[in-house]
């Protein structure tokens, strides 16, 4: 189906409050960017004032959360929205979540860069760090873009990447590892790291989830757990599949997810026919 | 000795999903069965080679922008097409397999077993027992036990018994629009026919009133197959199985009305029912 959904409603009202909630989305999504980028710096360069400039943000982001979920709430029981409108409001809200714990994330970050500047006053150049977090920008970037213009190809380059942002936080862990048993002295502060790269892979999970919602909104297909187990339901008969990961993987690559193409490897299919 | 913890009430797993199962049109019996119908009303093509096959004991919505030919198509399926002057109809609507324009039929048969009811209601200026009771005594039933039994069961139908049961002898004019529409319906189940076409049932209606007979339509599927043309979108919604979207004439797009309203598949449905111009 066309994915154009530029046209206009005949309420030009409708329009306006649909176009103001993907803009308020598009703000929180910056903001949220913004205080990751502030944390990461701040935890890198022991910049506690900048630290503290996170922390004080994270009530707008939070405020932002609780609008944008009202005015959402406003449309659906106001306007009785379908299709694509529906879907779009239903996958804000969503996003919404998922964005406020990203800020979340970026305030426990900030707390912690505080607390290593303070602890020792000894500034680590931590990096290791520097690479996981690039990594997290870019797929921030992707999907807020990808959310901007409704286009899904751009989400199809993020699945490779959540599993190269997995390797890299691993390869981090076996590195602190190491750290800690050469210099037990400095256990402590190896932990607060790691944990900092911990929230830095979990910011990037939740960049994923947002894709995925992206995806729903779109198309209309949730893909939310599919390849996570190789199991799914056919669409028809609610047969429980076993599916190929690497299928959907490709198909994701692809950005097409037809539930007939699910409906083929169910063994009920040539059934029928 | 030590025994194994049992669980007396393990979660069936493999009831997990089976919800999940969507309303199909290919899983349903089909009650009518439209074929290639077209209709003409003089040189004016209303209806364009119309194909669709609508379910049994389910609730199938027509909807679509004023004169996509919605009304015509429903006013079809009884022949109500027959009183218009200059109509020329062809292809064909099967009802239980049997086409309902072959030369055989019986037109008064017909619309016993495809009762209808119009967006006024429009109930006969007799006491309300007598409007139920007006199907049954054309057909020369006048037993009053027979009589007193179906008014009955037909007015708990439409759920209507307890507000009327003390009234019965009332002349129906003196009810409240929404009252009446439910007496019409009443009127409509009184001779048990298989279908019931609803042309607009509650645009005249307020909004209390048109929630009964959302929430009538709801019962009404246990026993019938029901056909409903709506202009209010939202009442398509709330009420039907399945929802067909007209277009020119011509039928865009027939599914599951959950489906058709969160992802329809063609851009004409979606630019209708989200409101944009087409």
């Amino acid at each position: 189906m066309d994915t154009n959904h530029a046209d206009h409603h005949i309420s030009h009202q409708f329009d306006h409050e649909l176009a103001d909630i993907r803009t308020k989305v598009l703000t929180m999504g910056s903001l949220v960017e913004q205080q990751i980028h502030w944390a990461i710096n701040a935890f890198l360069t022991g910049d506690i004032e900048l630290a503290e400039q996170v922390i004080k943000h994270d009530v707008q982001v939070n405020q932002m959360e609780s609008d944008i979920d009202q005015e959402c709430i406003g449309v659906i029981a106001l306007r009785q929205p379908a299709a694509f409108d529906l879907r779009m409001l239903i996958a804000v809200i969503k996003i919404l979540t998922e964005i406020e714990r990203q800020g979340d994330l970026a305030k426990d970050i900030a707390r912690m860069a505080i607390h290593l500047a303070s602890d020792s006053g000894r500034v680590d150049a931590y990096h290791e760090l520097h690479h996981l977090s690039d990594m997290v920008n870019v797929m921030l970037h992707q999907v807020f873009d990808s959310f901007a213009r409704q286009d899904i190809a751009i989400l199809a380059k993020m699945a490779g990447q959540d599993e190269n942002l997995k390797l890299e936080y691993k390869s981090i862990v076996r590195l602190l590892i190491s750290r800690m048993l050469e210099q037990p002295r400095n256990m402590t502060r190896t932990l607060d790291i790691m944990w900092v790269a911990k929230a830095l892979e979990k910011i990037g999970d939740h960049a994923c989830n947002i894709g995925e919602h992206i995806i729903y909104m779109v198309t209309g297909n949730d893909v939310r757990h599919i390849g996570e187990t190789n199991t799914g339901f056919c669409h028809s008969c609610a047969h429980l599949l076993e599916l190929d990961k690497e299928y959907y993987l490709c198909q994701l690559k692809d950005a097409v997810l037809t539930p007939s193409e699910v409906e083929k490897s169910c063994p009920d299919y040539e059934k029928k026919l | 000795m030590t025994t194994e913890p049992t669980r007396t009430h393990a979660i069936d797993m493999s009831s997990i999903g089976r919800d999940m199962q969507k309303n199909n049109l290919e899983n349903e019996e089909t009650c009518i069965e439209v074929k290639n119908l077209n209709l003409f009303y003089g040189a004016k093509q209303a209806l364009f080679g119309v194909n669709m096959k609508m379910p049994k004991k389910k609730v199938t919505a027509y909807i679509g922008p004023s004169g996509c030919g919605k009304s015509t198509l429903l006013r079809c399926i009884n022949r109500m097409n027959d009183l218009v002057d200059d109509v020329k109809i062809d292809g064909e609507i099967l009802l239980d397999g049997a086409n309902i324009y072959a030369k055989s039929v019986n037109v008064a048969d017909l619309r016993r077993r495809v009762g209808m009811v119009f967006q006024k209601p429009n109930p006969f200026p007799k006491t309300i027992y007598e409007n139920v009771a007006y199907g049954l005594r054309i057909q020369g039933i006048n037993e009053k036990r027979i009589l007193d039994e179906v008014v009955e069961k037909s007015l708990r139908g439409a759920a209507l018994w307890d507000e009327m049961k003390d009234r019965l002898q009332d002349n129906a004019l003196g009810m409240s629009g929404g009252q009446q529409q439910r007496l019409v319906i009443a009127r409509a189940i009184a001779i048990e026919p298989e279908v019931i076409l609803l042309d607009e049932p509650a645009s005249a209606l307020d909004p209390i009133s048109t929630l009964k007979i959302e929430e009538l339509i709801n019962e009404l599927k246990e026993s019938y197959t029901i056909v409903i043309v709506t202009h209010n979108m939202q009442q398509a919604a709330r009420v039907s199985d399945y929802t067909a979207f007209m277009y020119m004439g011509e039928l865009i797009e027939f599914g599951n009305t959950n489906e058709l309203f969160t992802n329809p598949t063609k851009k004409q449905t979606e630019d209708y029912i989200t409101g944009r111009y087409g």
